[in-house]
């Protein structure tokens, strides 16, 4: 692997819901400015890795997180990081399209209105209009900004929910599975507005498909039971896998 | 009689269900994918076919019987009957009838006598016709739904139709309530309006409906009327009080909605809830105890000890004790709406970097407003409709005022003195009655379906 900056890391990271443990001594380096695609099969934990990384599991009472986790190097379970500005700087995108129940404008411009981006009305609309355009979908929606967010498709609904993360200028962005619940075409949409905010943010990535892992990613992290089993350049990962369970899983073998 | 023959029905049912049953195995030679139908289905459409048709022939029978019966016994004596006026005639039938089917008797005489044993002869005939009619239903329903049974019958749809029309039946008893209640209270209020113009009765200032003579003794006085019966201090009081309600309910119950749902642990949920839902099982003669003997001397307690003159029943008294009863109504159905805010647009919020009350603010409630808004509505016809603290601690006095401090009345209330006690049933007073029961339903009515509205508006907005 070619030497990058590390935007973030976690050492020895174990998380538990209660009596269950979701995720043994996982270390893993996430390169700044590229996408890393955690695979695995179901219930392997890569989600739950996934929400350690802006703290979301908080919201889960009977959730325990151990280890250490580092955006540019600060631990971000330390006490004095304050969560809403940590994840301010690490958003999220989910599975499911989650539109607020509020308009177009209003969607985008939550996020840049409850952290004081944005100085008068103007500066707003500059900052949605511009996040909206980066999200590829202003030209779809100009003409009904201020139409209700779930009046979207489930694709334009999904670029909305992206739309409404960078709005707010984070330095990562997190993805559930952000195409599970999306068509091929709306898919591809998707995949290629990844490949272009590459260039400005961090990106991690949770998907069940090979194929977009190997699209979209240029690190790929294998997941199985917990355990973090192997982790590379998504290249040598699909061409050259040095795990058995890594080589099955992505022939399609397993999983 | 009718019961006996109820009894045997059900057992002819059971035993026609087996035979059908036994029949439909029997012609498809246990090969029962033959059928259209599976055995059962044939076993129910026999014992429907025998069993119904005698049920519905039974009750008809057991309603009209009696009035046929006491009309037969009138023409026979009708002789004698029409020297008497009503009261006595029933009088006479009634004492007949406690004569042949035992009860209390106030005197005998011949007449009485003679009339008991038509009376009895008659009964007697009625329940033999009624055997036999129901014998013939009977053997006419199984032949006909014996001879059905055939492979090829459809009986599931036949049985399944006829399931359809019990349900719909059923749901129908409870429409044909709603509106013989309705047409009941419209009826009357219609002859209350005959005797008191209707504006007069809505926009009037003034109620004393003691003042209102009539009938025997009196003059009428139906001038006076559309001034005594003026409805506007009833529906002011009943405002205030709602209103005071309301601003108690609502911010509280509210809150501990917001708490119990989006900040209170789970254990401390699974015990606080069922305590606070406690509260809408106190009976609320109950909160009307503590609404006079402690809410209302102590509020005057403290008024006179900053000067203001508090009357010891007091709008204020019933309004907050009112409040602190639909607490948990507001809290409950709050509660629920919040909660169906989906999980995922709290989560999107958050990982915006929300905090917990910014997400509050600006996703959960909006999301649930027009539930919240719901919510509040029933509580306000729940509030509307209370009686029983109102009467212990508002008083009956009805004052024109919108000062929580003094006594005031309720439509409720008024509803209830007006027809305590004995009444006649066409007096303006009497009627007056009906009359406020109709403006406060089509009040509660209103608000129901706009609260059902809302609710359904709400339905729409997610997903």
């Amino acid at each position: 692997m070619e030497q990058t900056e590390i935007k973030m890391s976690g050492k020895d990271v174990s998380v538990s819901y209660g009596e269950k443990q979701a995720l043994f001594d996982v270390n893993l380096d996430i390169p700044a400015k590229q996408v890393t695609a955690l695979i695995g099969p179901s219930g392997c934990g890569k989600s739950t890795f996934l929400r350690c990384l802006n703290r979301m599991n908080d919201t889960i009472d009977i959730c325990k997180v151990s280890g250490d986790i580092r955006l540019d190097n600060q631990d971000i379970y330390h006490r004095d990081i304050d969560v809403v500005e940590l994840r301010a700087r690490v958003g999220m995108v989910f599975q499911k399209p989650n539109p607020f129940p509020k308009s177009i404008f209003e969607n985008v411009g939550y996020g840049p209105k409850i952290h004081g981006l944005a100085n008068g009305k103007a500066e707003l609309e500059e900052i949605v209009v511009k996040s909206l355009q980066r999200a590829g979908l202003f030209e779809e929606v100009k003409d009904r900004l201020y139409e209700p967010g779930t009046g979207l498709s489930g694709g334009q609904q999904q670029r909305l929910c992206i739309a409404r993360a960078i709005a707010v200028s984070p330095e990562v962005i997190l993805m559930d599975e952000p195409c599970s619940a999306l068509d091929p075409i709306a898919t591809a949409k998707v995949e290629e507005l990844i490949d272009e905010l590459r260039e400005n943010y961090t990106i991690v990535i949770v998907t069940h498909s090979m194929q977009q892992a190997a699209r979209v990613s240029q690190q790929t992290a294998m997941f199985h039971l917990g355990y973090l089993v192997e982790v590379d350049d998504t290249d040598t990962m699909f061409t050259n896998p040095s795990d058995k369970k890594t080589q099955d899983y992505i022939t399609g073998r397993y999983g | 009689m009718a019961l006996y023959i109820l009894g045997a029905l059900l057992i002819i049912a059971s035993i026609a269900f087996v035979i059908g049953r036994t029949k439909a195995l029997a012609i498809c030679g246990n090969n029962v994918s033959s059928l259209h139908s599976r055995p059962i289905y044939h076993g129910a459409f026999l014992s429907i076919c025998a069993a119904v048709p005698s049920f519905i022939f039974i009750v008809a029978w057991t309603v009209f019987s009696g009035s046929v019966i006491n009309s037969i016994v009138k023409s026979r004596f009708a002789e004698q009957l029409s020297a008497m006026g009503l009261p006595q005639v029933e009088a006479v039938l009634r004492d007949a009838k406690a004569l042949a089917f035992g009860g209390l008797v106030g005197f005998k005489d011949d007449l009485k006598v003679s009339a008991s044993e038509a009376y009895s002869s008659l009964q007697s005939t009625s329940d033999l016709l009624l055997l036999a009619c129901v014998v013939l239903l009977v053997v006419i329903g199984s032949v006909y739904g014996f001879k059905q049974i055939t492979p090829a019958f459809r009986t599931r749809h036949r049985v399944e139709k006829f399931v359809l029309a019990l349900l719909a039946a059923c749901s129908l008893v409870a429409i044909l309530t709603t509106v013989g209640i309705i047409l009941s209270l419209i009826f009357e209020s219609i002859r209350f309006f005959e005797k008191v113009p209707f504006f007069d009765f809505l926009f009037g200032y003034h109620w004393s409906p003691q003042n209102a003579f009539e009938g025997a003794g009196g003059t009428s006085l139906s001038d006076d009327n559309s001034r005594i019966f003026g409805a506007i201090p009833l529906f002011t009081g009943t405002f205030l009080i709602t209103f005071i309600a309301i601003a108690v309910a609502a911010p509280f119950g509210l809150m501990s909605a917001i708490y119990m749902s989006d900040y209170a642990s789970l254990k401390f949920r699974a015990y606080a809830k069922p305590a606070l839902e406690v509260l809408a099982g106190i009976p609320t003669v109950a909160y009307g105890f503590f609404a006079a003997l402690t809410i209302a001397p102590a509020i005057r307690g403290w008024g006179e000890a900053i000067g203001l003159s508090v009357s010891s029943e007091s709008a204020l008294a019933a309004g907050l004790v009112m409040g602190i009863m639909i607490i948990p109504f507001v809290l409950s159905l709050s509660d629920d709406v919040i909660n169906a805010v989906p999980q995922s647009l709290r989560d999107g919020s958050y990982a915006m970097g929300a905090t917990k009350s910014e997400t509050i603010r600006k996703v959960v409630l909006p999301a649930a407003l027009p539930g919240i808004v719901a919510a509040l509505l029933l509580a306000i016809s729940r509030a509307v409709g209370e009686t029983m603290i109102v009467v212990m601690a508002a008083g009956l006095a009805a004052n024109l005022t919108i000062n929580p401090l003094e006594a005031v009345t309720t439509v409720t209330v008024q509803i209830v003195t007006l027809l305590q006690g004995d009444q006649e049933f066409d007096s303006a007073k009497t009627l007056a009655a009906f009359a406020l029961g109709l403006v406060l339903f089509v009040i509660t009515l209103c608000l129901n379906i706009i609260a059902l509205r809302v609710v359904q508006k709400y339905r729409e907005q997610y997903d």
